[in-house]
């Protein structure tokens, strides 16, 4: 079985910063997702069609589209969550993580899980209490011992900055939190287990304009340590948080590019009609 | 204009409505009779007026034959181990009436009961919650399954009269387990299995997707995501339906007739000569022992002791174990809620 983790071509931490540079040089980026003629069916309902883009290592990509474009479908092929649903499959083309195909039969599915970690839109803290929702990814991982589970419930909560408010309430139920505290809870689980990649699928969907406002300075944040994928129904919020954007519409992927390029001076009709509101 | 109610559809109404308040009411008249009853006079069994104001005796003392008999104009009533004492220092012939299980208790079928149904719940937990989890965990939609779902709601169908003469077959006599605890466990818990498999898958779809998800997402395999994150949430309703198949379990007296009831025995089921004779043992039981007092002996006025008593003792011990089921679910309940 081949270990994602012994993978040498995964090395998130030495990876330059992606948006210190001008944002357009994305055929010099490093890439850390490499999407490549994915087509993607559901039974015999295809929702993917011919899918190719590279995603840059620390930086945040924004997949962006009208309902029902496949945006989240191709964001859970990368974790392979859409392994769950039953006859749901990649019809054609490949997904390589770090240069290692995730579909390949060798491929463990509980390693790749773990280096891509997944924000859901409809915030699921388990019910159970702060700090178990939080070392719940380490238990299961096999870490036993206290002091470092304590170590990382508290630095993984800082990272999603909610130290701070629940700290002295560890061991209250996580279910007593507000909508975004549980969001950036699930978002410090994620991180807990120290992923490279964060999937998050329109995680402030639920969420109030100020709640919303700190999961992307958050974001903004996370992205000099991880690679970011973001679904958003929120031109605004793609705008505002991501580097890149990739536009879908009807199961194919129309443009990817850097976002102030997407948004500025589109190269396709389509794009610019959905940035500008004309549809969608 | 709103035209007002007709008197004829007003009159209708009113009938309607009658009808299934009756039907209500009817329910609860029945339940009350029953209860009282059995309360009634079971109560008089098992209730004393002197200090300690429960009959001892008839909770923890096995069943006795009774005799009844005239002496010197006063009428006597004693149960065999009296009797035979009292022979001792009376030397005179006496013209006795023997009442079978009239006299002594009946705390062999109460342990009898309760061993059966903690065997009997604990096979079809077991069995159950593995099927449960199975089928709404890791089973796809195919024909084979929908198949299994049939056989499993055609199972609930089955009369206990025949899960009492299957399990004589096939426990009884093909295993030769003979009348025992362990075939009475696998029988009854034959017996509750459908509605266990039903109710706890009912309960783990319950749980919601979210969770499975989010758990998978960090990494964890199938079954640390069940164990951890999908059975724990579902146990409140598993036991819940649980609650249910105790009352049938402790209740049945078809199943056991064949494979584990006697109706008298003298040791308890903890006097085995070895411990793993424990389980080849046959037990009195509650509604074993209610069937035969009532219909296996002679009836006359000393019989009714015995049948509302153990009649009343019983319907106390459903209860009680059902009390104790809800408290734990509840107890998971308040651990867990979302």
């Amino acid at each position: 079985m081949v270990s994602l983790i012994e993978m040498p071509q995964t090395l998130p931490q030495q990876l330059p910063r992606q948006n210190d540079r001008p944002a357009d040089e994305t055929d010099e980026a490093t890439i850390m997702i490499d999407v490549r003629d994915v087509d993607f069916a559901y039974g015999s309902n295809q929702v993917l069609y011919n899918v190719s883009l590279d995603i840059p290592a620390q930086a945040v990509t924004a997949f962006i589209g009208p309902s029902g474009c496949g945006k989240t479908t191709l964001l859970r092929c990368i974790n392979r969550m859409n392994d769950l649903i039953e006859n749901a499959r990649i019809t054609r083309g490949t997904i390589h993580l770090g240069g290692i195909d995730i579909n390949a039969a060798q491929v463990d599915v509980v390693d790749l899980r773990r280096r891509v970690g997944m924000v859901f839109q409809k915030s699921n803290p388990f019910p159970k209490s702060i700090y178990e929702n939080i070392s719940y990814g380490l238990r299961i991982a096999g870490v036993k011992k206290k002091s470092r589970i304590d170590e990382a419930v508290e630095k993984s909560l800082r990272g999603a900055a909610l130290w701070d408010e629940v700290k002295d309430r560890l061991d209250t139920n996580a279910l007593g939190l507000s909508g975004g505290q549980q969001q950036r809870l699930c978002i410090a689980r994620a991180i807990a287990v120290g992923p490279d990649i964060i999937l998050m699928d329109e995680p402030c969907s639920a969420l109030d304009p100020i709640a919303t406002a700190k999961i992307e300075e958050l974001i903004q944040e996370l992205k000099t340590q991880y690679t970011i994928v973001i679904v958003t129904h929120n031109m605004q919020q793609a705008g505002r948080v991501s580097d890149f954007t990739g536009f879908f519409y009807l199961g194919r992927l129309i443009e990817f590019g850097a976002t102030t390029k997407i948004f500025t001076n589109p190269a396709e009709k389509r794009t610019e009609d959905y940035i500008t509101g004309r549809f969608g | 204009m709103i035209a007002a109610p007709t008197k004829r559809g007003r009159f209708f109404e009113r009938i309607v409505f009658w009808m299934f308040r009756l039907g209500t009411y009817f329910v609860l008249l029945c339940a009350t009779y029953i209860f009282l009853d059995i309360g009634i006079k079971g109560g008089r069994t098992v209730f004393t007026k002197a200090a300690p104001f429960v009959n001892l005796k008839f909770l923890t003392e096995p069943p006795q034959t009774l005799y009844v008999f005239d002496y010197q104009g006063k009428k006597m009533e004693l149960s065999d181990r009296e009797f035979r004492a009292w022979k001792t220092t009376h030397k005179e012939d006496v013209d006795a009436t023997s009442v079978a299980y009239s006299a002594g208790g009946i705390w062999p079928c109460i342990v009898g009961t309760a061993l059966l149904v903690i065997g009997s719940m604990t096979v079809a937990l077991f069995i159950g919650i593995s099927a449960a989890i199975y089928l709404s965990e890791y089973s796809r939609d195919t024909r084979f399954i929908r198949f299994i779902r049939i056989a499993i709601l055609n199972l609930a169908g089955v009369p206990s009269i025949v899960f009492g003469l299957f399990g004589f077959g096939l426990f009884v006599i093909f295993f030769g387990w003979n009348v025992s605890l362990l075939s009475g466990w696998f029988t009854l818990g034959l017996m509750v299995l459908p509605a266990i498999i039903t109710a706890s898958e009912e309960s783990l779809r319950a749980v919601p997707q979210g969770l499975r998800e989010g758990s998978l997402a960090l990494g964890a395999t199938k079954w640390q995501t069940i164990r951890k994150n999908v059975l724990p949430y579902a146990l409140p309703g598993i036991l819940t339906s649980s609650i249910l198949g105790i009352a049938r379990v402790a209740g049945e007296t078809a199943p056991i007739m064949f494979t584990a009831a006697y109706a008298m025995r003298d040791e308890m089921p903890w006097q085995v000569s070895h411990w793993t004779n424990f389980f080849f043992q046959g037990v009195m039981a509650l509604p074993y022992h209610i069937y035969v007092v009532s219909s296996k002996i002679p009836q006359n006025e000393y019989t009714e002791r015995v049948q509302y008593g153990t009649a009343f003792v019983f319907l106390v011990v459903v209860m009680l174990i059902a009390l104790t089921s809800i408290l734990l679910r509840e107890k998971q309940r308040r651990r867990l809620s979302w």
